[in-house]
Formats: structure tokens, C-alpha cells, sequence
């Protein structure tokens, strides 16, 4: 029973792709800066390539960070409460409720005001709103109803997504493309005060999420006999329903949609890790982070000088990885199973 | 009160507004092995999931060697009973994994590591239990039986004064679900464990519990010996079945044989014959049956 000798080395597996893919990044732009030279710009502390560094692509490394690892915790967490493989971060209709706040406010001209807070604040109200709507359905009547949650998620994705297309088919050209810009997904965020909410936001929802961890490991054998085994499932339920949805919401109101990270990286993480969520939790926040940072190189690069939307690279290798990765792993199963 | 170890004191409970049971009393003794039947959808699992909590209980009480069931925290309870139900679930988790969350209620909510012992209770149990060899499977790789095996060595791990299960032979074959009911029976006698288990098969009902509780319509029709309960009045009365009831030779409990529609048709007054022989032997069965109705 060597597991938690196993466990530590996952972990520190990821950390060290986790450094290689930010040092990565760290030197990839339109500016050509070699790793090599980058402790002597730090050290030095001035310049127009220590404020390359510094401004431009480190909060990005940040955001990506964050983003990625919200996302993929989320998803990891709603995955694990609603036992099913489908659910993501934006199926309960979060990132429908965020664009339809950010339309209306594009719409209203509020993008104009407000030093860029105003979209972000529309896109997290609209997501609270939603997040509320769920979770006041969903936990009327007998407490948490899983499957109840899950398609009042859904319904209210689609009366968004329906409402946020009423505003677009009526408003200006200028209006519709800022709405379709921000919907699209970007890591490329001026704010600096954002991504710290952003990233302070993920850590504290891995910490509260793990708080629940032997709770989220009983309820993977269903509500009854979590129950059986002296879990509060209701009030499990609950918290982290709420911890996941505040990490979406953050994560769409300053980054946009940013699809696939949610529902890909938590699978890769449990086939390749077997599903205990003492590691699942870590191991999905570790590798959601990689793997936005790794799409953002490829973001940056591919049509460089100019940035093909983030969502669009996550969406294309996601789809293609975790495709090999499930097909990889049913062939083992073939050759393990009795 | 160690002869009222389980006591349910005319509890009321169902889904929604209406009750699937009413006013059910019984009493299980410290160490029985106690057995509920009845018919498809007369209430025995959802007793089940009344004495477990699932469902609240809307009337009546619950006692745990005379301490009311409402007034023990969730964990407290899971200490004292474990529940193996029906169709265990079939995840991803290994069945070491799967044992383990056994001592969830046993560790401070927030110890997210499993000490030495709660490792070596597994191993004990996943050996009794024979699954020690699948410890590194996925459950949902193990076959229906081996996953209630799984289950039930989960429960031990618990380890419980009272284990509940729910037809843990459903899908075995007559050797597996004679090797399940000793396994329960051994660890009921060398454990002091109590057991109360749904069971369908009426003979093996009959073979391994020392007392049955037959319920129908969400009431108790009957309870006591199987001699006592397993009597063809009571079957045809409640299953709506003709059958004979006899002796096994060997354990000196009552086996049914069930009378099939040919059967009934060419041998009606055999039947009746039987009937009557067995009825002038046990007269009190029928008095018994009468005055239930």
C-alpha cells in the first residue's frame, strides 16, 4: 500500500510541467526573449523587456493559472456531486447567465463606463443570478435534488443563451461584435486587480473543496449510501455546489467562455489518477492550470503577430487528447479485465 | 434491554404525503438474525430506508439499544449500523478504495488520511469476505455478486452493531447464495453482529434466520420462528400462492414448495388432503391466521 508514495509523485510530476510549460511561456511572444537572459532582466529590474515580462506576459501566466485551474476544479467537483461524466462548469448554465449579463450591459453601453470593471461585473451578476436560480429550484423541496439541479441548470442555460440571442439580433453591429468578442474567451485581461480576485478565488475554492473531500469521495457511491456511511449529504451538496459555481462565475466574468477545460482535464485526471478526489482535486487544479497555459502558447503562436481566441485551441486539443487518452485507456481496461 | 436491541415502535413512513407503512412495531434481539419478507412492493425496503434514515419517519420511534434513532448525529449512527443495499454502486474506485470509506465515520470529518488500523480492518475484511485478491480492481469491474461482497466487507469495516442488508443473494446462483448466507451467518455468530436482511428466496429465509418478520400492504401480517410464519396459510394469504409446507429432514426448518397450475388442476384433493393434515397438526397456525383478519 505504497499509494500516498504514488500520490506525491503525481503531484510533483505536475508541478515540475507545471514550471516547464510557465518558463514556456514565459518566452514566447513578439518580443524574442531567451530563457537564458531572463534572470539578468529580472535582476536588472528595468527596461522594455523587464516590462514585457512583468506586465504583459506574467499576469497572463497568472491568469491562465487561475482560469484553468478554477475551471477544471469546478468541473472536477460537479462532476463528483452530480455523478456524471456530462456535467461541466457552464452545463448548469452559469456561462449562459455571464453572457447574458455582459450582452445586456454591452447593450445598455455600460462597456463604456467604469474602467473595465463594468463587463466583469455584469458577466459575474448575471452568473450569481443564475447560480441562485439553481440553487434556490434545486434545493426547494427535500432538500438537494441531483438530477433536479441538473435540469433547472440546463432550462436556465437555454432561456440565457435564447434571451442573450434576442439582444443580439436587435442591437448594433458595433454592440454585437463586442458581445460575440467577449463570449469567445481571453486571457488578455488589463486589470491586474481582476486577476488577483481571479487567482485568490481558485486557491481558496481548491482549499474549501478539499474541507469536503470525504464527503465528495462517499457521495461517488450515491446520496443514500453516503448517508449510510454518517455524511450530511444535503449540506455537502449544497457547498460544493456553491464553491464550484463561484469558481465558474469568477472564472467567466474575467476571462469570457472558456469551454472544454471543465469537462476534459477533470476526465484525463481520473483515468489517469482512478478517482480518489484526495488527489483528483489537486491533480484537476494542477493539470487544468497546464493545460490553459500550454493552450495559450499555442494561442499566441500559431497565427502570430496576431492571437487566435483562447477558447478555439481549447476546444481543438481537448477534443483531440481526450480522445486518445480515453481510447488508451480502454484498451488497458481490455487488457487488465478479466 | 439486551433482548430489544432494534426496537420500532409503530413508526409511520413513505414517500411524499401518503404512507407506504403503517404503524409497524418489532423488536430484534442483540445477536438475532432476523429476516424481513412479503411480497414485491409491500414495504419491506422502504422500512429499510426508514430505519436507515433516508426517509424520515413521520410517526413513532426508532430505539438503538433504547437510544432514540432521531437524536443520534448521522456519524454516531453510521457506527452502530451499516447498510449494504440492494445494487451496490459500480464506480471507478478500486475496491481497496471502496472498503476503506468504510471508516469515514470513525475518522474527525476533516482527517482526509486513513490510519494503519483502518487499513489493517480492511484487509481483515476484504479477506473474510474473499475479495482481498480484487483489492486493486475497479469495482465497477467486479461481477454482481463480487461487487456485494465488496459491499458487505465495506459495512464490516464500518464496524457495526447492527449490519441492515438488502437481498444481498438477488443475482446469485444457489452455491454463491449459500456461500453469502454463511459468510453472514458466521459473522453473525462469531461476531455478535445482529442482522436484519430483506430476503425474497422463502426457503433459504427459512434455513438461516432464527426469526421472520412477514410484512404486506405496509403492515406486519406475521412475525416469529419460520415455523411459525412459513405456513401455507400464511403464504396463500399473503403471496396469493398455493403451496405445501413441509420439514427439511436435516435443520428441522419449514421448506415451500410451490404448486404449479397443472399441478393444482390434476391434484386438487391432494392438496386439500394435505392442507388439512398439515392444519390438524398445527391448529394454532390457523387460529393465528384468523384473528390477522
Amino acid at each position: 500500500m505504497s499509494k500516498p508514495i504514488h500520490q506525491l509523485m503525481f503531484i510533483s510530476g505536475q508541478l515540475v510541467i507545471l514550471a516547464v510549460v510557465v518558463l514556456a511561456s514565459i518566452a514566447t511572444g513578439e518580443a524574442n526573449i531567451p530563457i537564458s537572459q531572463i534572470p539578468e532582466i529580472v535582476r536588472t529590474g528595468e527596461g522594455t523587456e523587464y516590462f514585457i515580462l512583468t506586465q504583459i506576459r506574467m499576469p497572463r501566466i497568472v491568469l491562465a493559472f487561475a482560469v484553468g485551474s478554477a475551471l477544471s476544479l469546478s468541473g472536477t467537483i460537479l462532476q463528483g456531486v452530480f455523478r456524471n461524466p456530462l456535467v461541466e462548469p457552464y452545463t448548469l448554465g452559469i456561462s449562459g447567465g455571464a453572457a447574458f449579463g455582459v450582452a445586456l450591459a454591452i447593450v445598455g453601453g455600460l462597456h463604456l463606463t467604469g474602467h473595465g470593471y463594468m463587463l466583469p461585473l455584469a458577466g459575474f451578476s448575471g452568473a450569481a443570478v443564475t447560480i441562485f436560480l439553481v440553487g434556490i429550484l434545486g434545493f426547494l423541496r427535500g432538500g438537494a435534488d441531483i438530477t433536479r439541479m441538473l435540469l433547472i441548470g440546463v432550462m436556465i442555460s437555454f432561456v440565457a443563451s435564447s434571451s442573450m440571442m434576442f439582444l443580439m439580433s436587435v442591437t448594433t453591429a458595433e454592440n454585437l461584435h463586442g458581445i460575440i468578442f467577449w463570449i469567445m474567451g481571453s486571457l488578455d485581461e488589463p486589470n491586474h486587480h481582476l486577476i488577483k480576485v481571479a487567482t485568490i478565488t481558485s486557491i481558496i475554492g481548491l482549499a474549501g473543496s478539499y474541507l469536503f473531500v470525504n464527503q465528495l469521495n462517499a457521495l461517488q457511491l450515491g446520496k443514500n449510501k453516503a448517508t449510510h456511511l454518517g455524511i450530511n449529504t444535503t449540506f455537502s451538496v449544497r457547498i460544493l455546489f456553491i464553491v464550484a459555481s463561484l469558481l465558474t462565475g469568477v472564472c467567466v466574468s474575467v476571462a469570457g467562455v472558456i469551454g472544454f477545460v471543465g469537462l476534459a482535464v477533470p476526465h484525463i485526471m481520473r483515468l489517469m489518477t482512478g478517482g480518489d478526489h484526495r488527489l483528483m482535486l489537486i491533480s484537476s487544479f494542477l493539470g487544468g492550470s497546464i493545460f490553459l497555459i500550454a493552450c495559450d502558447i499555442l494561442a499566441r503562436t500559431v497565427i502570430s503577430p496576431n492571437e487566435l481566441p483562447i477558447g478555439v485551441i481549447t476546444g481543438i486539443i481537448g477534443g483531440f487528447v481526450f480522445m486518445i487518452v480515453l481510447n488508451k485507456s480502454r484498451i488497458q481496461k481490455e487488457h487488465h479485465g478479466k | 434491554m439486551a433482548n430489544n436491541y432494534l426496537a420500532l415502535n409503530s413508526i409511520s413512513c413513505g414517500y411524499g404525503k401518503s404512507f407506504n407503512l403503517n404503524g409497524i412495531s418489532l423488536s430484534v434481539a442483540r445477536g438475532a438474525f432476523a429476516g424481513i419478507i412479503g411480497p414485491n412492493g409491500s414495504g419491506k425496503t422502504t422500512l429499510f430506508k426508514g430505519i436507515s434514515g433516508i426517509l424520515p419517519i413521520k410517526k413513532g420511534s426508532i430505539c438503538l439499544s433504547g437510544v432514540p434513532l432521531e437524536s443520534m448525529k448521522l456519524r454516531e449512527k453510521a457506527r452502530k449500523m451499516a447498510v449494504v443495499s440492494q445494487f451496490p454502486e459500480g464506480t471507478d474506485m478500486t475496491v481497496q478504495d471502496y472498503v476503506l470509506l468504510g471508516r469515514l465515520p470513525h475518522r474527525n470529518a476533516f482527517n482526509f488520511l486513513e490510519s494503519a488500523r483502518d487499513k489493517v480492518l480492511a484487509r481483515k475484511y476484504m479477506r473474510l469476505t474473499g475479495i482481498y485478491h480484487y483489492r486493486e480492481k475497479q469495482m465497477s469491474q467486479l461481477s454482481g455478486g463480487e461487487q456485494q461482497l465488496a459491499a458487505i466487507a465495506q459495512a464490516l469495516t464500518q464496524e457495526p452493531e447492527l449490519l441492515l442488508l438488502d437481498e444481498p443473494t438477488s443475482h446469485l446462483d444457489i452455491n454463491h447464495q449459500m456461500q453469502m448466507l454463511n459468510l453472514i451467518q458466521s459473522l453473525n455468530k462469531e461476531l455478535n453482529l445482529t442482522v436484519l436482511m430483506i430476503i425474497h428466496d422463502l426457503n433459504l429465509a427459512a434455513e438461516y434466520c432464527d426469526q421472520l418478520i412477514l410484512i404486506n400492504d405496509g403492515k406486519i401480517y406475521t412475525q416469529g420462528t419460520p415455523a411459525e410464519v412459513l405456513t401455507f396459510q400464511n403464504i396463500e394469504a399473503v403471496y396469493n400462492a398455493v403451496v405445501i409446507a413441509q420439514t427439511n429432514p436435516l435443520s428441522g426448518k419449514p421448506v415451500i414448495f410451490p404448486v404449479s397450475g397443472n399441478i393444482l388442476k390434476t391434484h386438487r384433493t391432494d392438496i386439500n388432503n394435505h392442507h388439512k393434515t398439515v392444519t390438524g397438526n398445527r391448529l394454532f397456525n390457523q387460529s393465528n391466521n384468523n384473528h390477522k383478519q
